[in-house]
């Protein structure tokens, strides 16, 4: 599963991007953020508070309680602030 | 007409209006938002999705020619680095009356605001950086659309 960072998200991490097999017991985003959160001390910082996060899946916005199940592509990101 | 584009590179507004102007409408409204230097600020970085907010951006503009009717609409959206004074984003909608024009013109800058995932981070003077963070009123004001207050 392909794993996609946005601004402040990505700066925390370091990195924009990463290649992650997440473990059956992930079936949602939350989840997934929940953990992704535990790979790293920038990983956590990024994406304890998970009010401040958004996500897509395979490039549509979703819910964070929506499943990943089958999901190619997952970015999480702050909210857009575009215009 | 529908164009969209997302670039680095600055655009030409004039030569946008020109295409719509040709399409015969009664009536062509446009929107251009430019960075502003307030507090000291220098740079304003745009990030987007490679392929996602092109796509939304797309979608939009889909949106607005068959809600409004439009003769034509133009959608372009620059990434990057950019600074006071440089255009930022442009919109421009061709119409057979002013309303429709007008309308839909609004409509595409203030859902582009809270539905395309792009996100600004501001460097300023004094060597500070922030990403900047969405406004209630944005969200606000692309809702009333959606709700279809006009």
């Amino acid at each position: 599963m392909n794993i996609l960072y946005f601004a402040w998200v990505r700066e925390r991490i370091g990195i924009g991007h990463e290649d992650i097999d997440p473990p059956a017991d992930v079936r949602d985003v939350r989840g997934l953020i929940g953990w992704l959160a535990a790979r790293s001390p920038g990983h956590e910082s990024a994406l304890q508070d998970t009010s401040c996060l958004r996500a897509a899946i395979d490039q549509k916005f979703v819910d964070l309680d929506a499943s990943i199940v089958d999901a190619r592509e997952v970015a999480i990101f702050p909210p857009v602030t575009g215009g | 007409m529908i164009h969209v584009r997302l670039q680095a590179e600055p655009f030409d507004a004039g030569a946008e209006l020109a295409r719509l102007d040709a399409l015969g409408g009664g009536g062509v409204a446009s929107f251009m938002g430019i960075v502003r230097g307030d507090d000291g600020l220098i740079e304003l970085l745009l990030e987007h999705h490679a392929e996602m907010t092109l796509a939304m951006m797309q979608a939009l503009a889909a949106e607005a020619v068959e809600r409004w009717d439009l003769l034509g609409v133009v959608v372009l959206h620059r990434h990057g680095a950019l600074h006071p004074g440089e255009p930022i984003v442009f919109v421009a909608t061709a119409a057979m009356h002013r309303g429709a024009a007008l309308d839909a013109c609004a409509s595409l800058i203030d859902r582009l605001k809270t539905q395309a995932p792009f996100w600004k981070r501001e460097s300023f003077a004094d060597g500070r950086q922030r990403w900047v963070e969405p406004r209630a009123s944005d969200d606000a004001a692309a809702a009333r659309w959606l709700r279809g207050e006009h």
